[in-house]
């Protein structure tokens, strides 16, 4: 069965707080600040929205964010887990809740101090007995314990299985660094890389380096959903959630599916895929831009190969190719990406793809922008979106 | 002290900036070559622009000149300061700090500049005056004051040689927080344990043990690991367990550089190993190089303690012929 939500949601609003290592402010303020800036630019009250979708790892509750906005009365709140793989399931809670008639205009926010606060790459640890910890109870005893060393563990196997380089990550962690040196938001901004400063970095999990994994940030993301005829009256141009669709996939476990058959894929995002296809009636030839969510570089591979830009096994071709880059086929995570704008755990990419849809990216490429693809984190849980011009 | 108190205190002592400390005074000696030899033998310095007359006629200035650095000591009074000091504005500035209970001193910085160099028979005139007095500090010491003096040296020409600043901070001590008790024992840090709950104790209890169990499906003997309350394949709930004889081969493996966690051993290899029995487990290589751990190597396990609170399994290269 294919979902029947194509064009029946549109973003209309868009907007990130600074990002920095050390915001010195709270996580709500964080989220307070990017839901306002979302808001001013559709061109919206506080009181206008009445639902709110957000990440079960965000420790901003909605009845909070509401009341610091003076938002008012909401209808509808869902929150999605699995960390980074919610990113784009919280555009999926929003885009059913406004298709429905749930609510009308919901605002998806992430906040986050992720490196003056909790700091992802602490790694696991804890002793309360949920299943959660239990699932981390068979890593953390011999050191498996950060986001790297598992995402290090699928890279490996996955390198030798398909014979994929240093020189394909390289290229992705490069290309995203040189559009994060040209936008003014991102830590990258103004800063030189090559490929001597790549491989002169410290190890982190091998066969992961340094520069293969995405910043630690504080800061928050917000993008306002609404129906199409509540768009058509707003400011900016809308732009519509053509297909979203989020997936856990057979045998899944968070982070560490190490118990599958073969481990080194992401089925999950290959069925996301296919379903988002399927109910926007798009295929790969239509995406023009991408934002492909970038914990760490490899990532951004296996996702190319799930979304079928290329076949199993030839991201690395691909992205050698230049496919990337702004004049490449697939130009791709244009304001830095996690890599070296922020880590605002993939909420700054639907942001992001939402100006590569509207023209507006720091890093615009030359070529019209019909549609662009924005996914989440791969490893876990997760899903993608394809976003277009409304009609 | 109330805040009319605390405003004539500072302007009393806001009054001493500009404050000669001292007029502008020659050396009683002028530079010369023994009280050089003494100071750079002292500080460890051979430079031999300070101490070799004969490398120093050959060089470009074509004799010997001070370390820059000793600016400073050639005003200095001799044995005679031990029968005490000229009262001078510096003086009177600690006394009138002492007197309101800002006792306490620290030299917290020196910052020398040079601008000419002097010789061996060149005499150094020395004056300084009071030059700032910071705001009111909360510090680590205590509540206080920075003051810095400005020392300024020219040579017989009046040519200025360099400027010296010192600054002190007079404080109110504060009462320092006693330091920790020494613990008994030293803690060294273990390796973060798993929690254990209904699920998963079991499995545990058998590690402390020695042994590694498989979860097994007692309807139809699926073998599962980690270990789940149900069988995703008949749904039964009934289950026994087999033991591992830890023969198993890597299907991948990271070594772990950064963050080094307390209680771990560096260097750090996990691995996914498929065990013989079919299911994968993750766990470390240990006992040999961790560029030698590969995919498809063969390795053998065996429970051991890792540290004084855990027991795990650790796979070894199986051609070193461990046994379990
Ligand atoms: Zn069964």
């Amino acid at each position: 069965m294919v979902a029947n939500v194509k064009d029946k949601a549109v973003i209309v609003g868009i907007g990130n707080t600074k990002f920095s290592k050390e915001s010195g402010v709270s996580e709500l303020s964080l989220a307070v600040q990017a839901v306002k800036a979302a808001i001013d630019d559709a061109g919206l009250k506080p009181s206008d929205i009445d639902g709110m979708a957000t990440f079960t790892m965000d420790t901003n509750d909605e009845i909070e964010v509401a009341r610091a906005l003076g938002v008012g009365e909401l209808t509808f709140y869902g929150r999605s887990h699995y960390g980074g793989g919610a990113a784009t399931s919280c555009l999926h809670q929003a885009t059913m809740a406004v298709a429905t008639g749930m609510a009308e205009t919901v605002v998806v926010y992430r906040a986050l101090n992720g490196r003056s606060g909790h700091r992802f790459s602490g790694g696991v640890a804890g002793d309360i007995t949920t299943a959660d910890a239990i699932h981390w109870g068979w890593y953390m005893p011999y050191g498996l314990l950060t986001p790297a060393s598992w995402v290090a563990m699928f890279t490996e196997r996955w390198m030798h299985n398909t014979g994929v380089t240093k020189d394909a990550l390289f290229e992705v962690a490069h290309s995203t660094r040189v559009y994060g040196a040209n936008n003014p938001a991102a830590f990258f901004y103004g800063r030189s890389f090559d490929r001597a400063e790549y491989d002169a970095a410290r190890t982190i999990a091998s066969p992961l380096q340094l520069f293969d994994c995405c910043q630690e940030s504080d800061g928050g993301s917000a993008v306002i959903v609404t129906t199409p005829e509540r768009a058509r009256d707003l400011k900016q141009p809308g732009v519509s959630v053509r297909g979203v669709a989020q997936c856990a996939a057979d045998n899944q476990e968070q982070m560490t599916s190490f118990y599958r058959e073969e481990f080194a894929g992401i089925p999950e995002m290959e069925r996301a895929a296919e379903n988002v296809y399927a109910m926007s009636g798009l295929t790969v030839d239509d995406i023009d831009a991408a934002v492909i969510y970038d914990a760490f570089s490899p990532i951004v591979l296996w996702q190319l190969e799930a979304w079928g830009f290329c076949g199993n096994g030839e991201s690395g071709d691909f992205v050698l190719d230049g496919a990337l880059r702004t004049d490449g086929r697939l130009p791709t995570n244009t304001h830095g990406g996690q890599l070296s704008e922020a880590y605002i755990h993939g909420v700054n990419g639907i942001v992001e793809a939402t100006r590569l849809v509207r023209g507006t990216s720091v890093n615009q490429p030359a070529k019209d922008v019909n549609h662009a693809l924005v996914t989440s984190g791969v490893g876990i849980p997760t899903g993608g979106a394809i976003l277009g011009k409304m009609n | 002290m109330t805040a009319n108190e605390l405003n004539a205190f500072e302007d009393e002592i806001n009054a001493f900036v500009g404050r000669e400390v001292c007029p502008p005074t020659p050396a009683k000696d002028d530079v010369n070559t023994a009280m050089i030899r003494q100071w750079t033998e002292i500080i460890g310095d051979t430079n031999p622009a300070y101490t070799n007359e004969a490398w120093a006629a050959k060089s470009t200035r074509g004799k010997s000149i001070a370390p820059p650095a000793m600016m400073y000591v050639w005003g200095q009074e001799g044995f005679a300061v031990t029968t005490g000091r000229p009262a001078d504005a510096q003086a009177d500035l600690v006394s009138l700090f002492n007197k309101h209970g800002y006792t306490g001193v620290l030299g917290t910085n020196v910052k020398q500049e040079y601008f000419k160099e002097v010789s061996p028979n060149d005499n150094v005139v020395m004056e300084m005056v009071i030059d700032n007095i910071s705001e009111r500090k909360t510090t680590g010491r205590g509540p206080g004051y920075f003051f810095e003096t400005l020392s300024t040296f020219t040579n017989q020409h009046g040519e200025k040689i360099g400027t010296q600043r010192f600054k002190v901070l007079k404080f109110i001590p504060q009462e320092q927080p006693a330091a920790p008790a020494a613990e008994d024992t030293l803690q060294v840090p273990t390796r973060i344990a798993s929690p254990r709950g209904h699920d998963n104790k079991w499995w545990w209890d058998a590690c402390d043990a020695g042994k590694v169990l498989i979860q097994r499906c007692k309807s139809c003997q699926t073998l599962r690991h980690p270990p789940r309350p149900m069988c995703g394949e008949c749904q039964s709930m009934e289950w026994d367990s087999i033991e591992s004889t830890l023969d198993g081969e890597v299907l991948s493996h990271t070594e772990l550089h950064h963050p080094k966690i307390p209680g771990y051993q560096y260097p750090l290899v996990c691995a996914v190993i498929r065990l013989g029995e079919g299911t994968n487990i993750v766990s470390n290589v240990v006992g040999c190089d961790p560029s030698a751990v590969h995919i498809g190597m063969q390795v053998k396990g065996k429970v051991e303690q890792v540290d004084e609170k855990t027991m795990l399994p650790q796979f070894y290269p199986a051609s070193s012929g461990i046994r379990s």
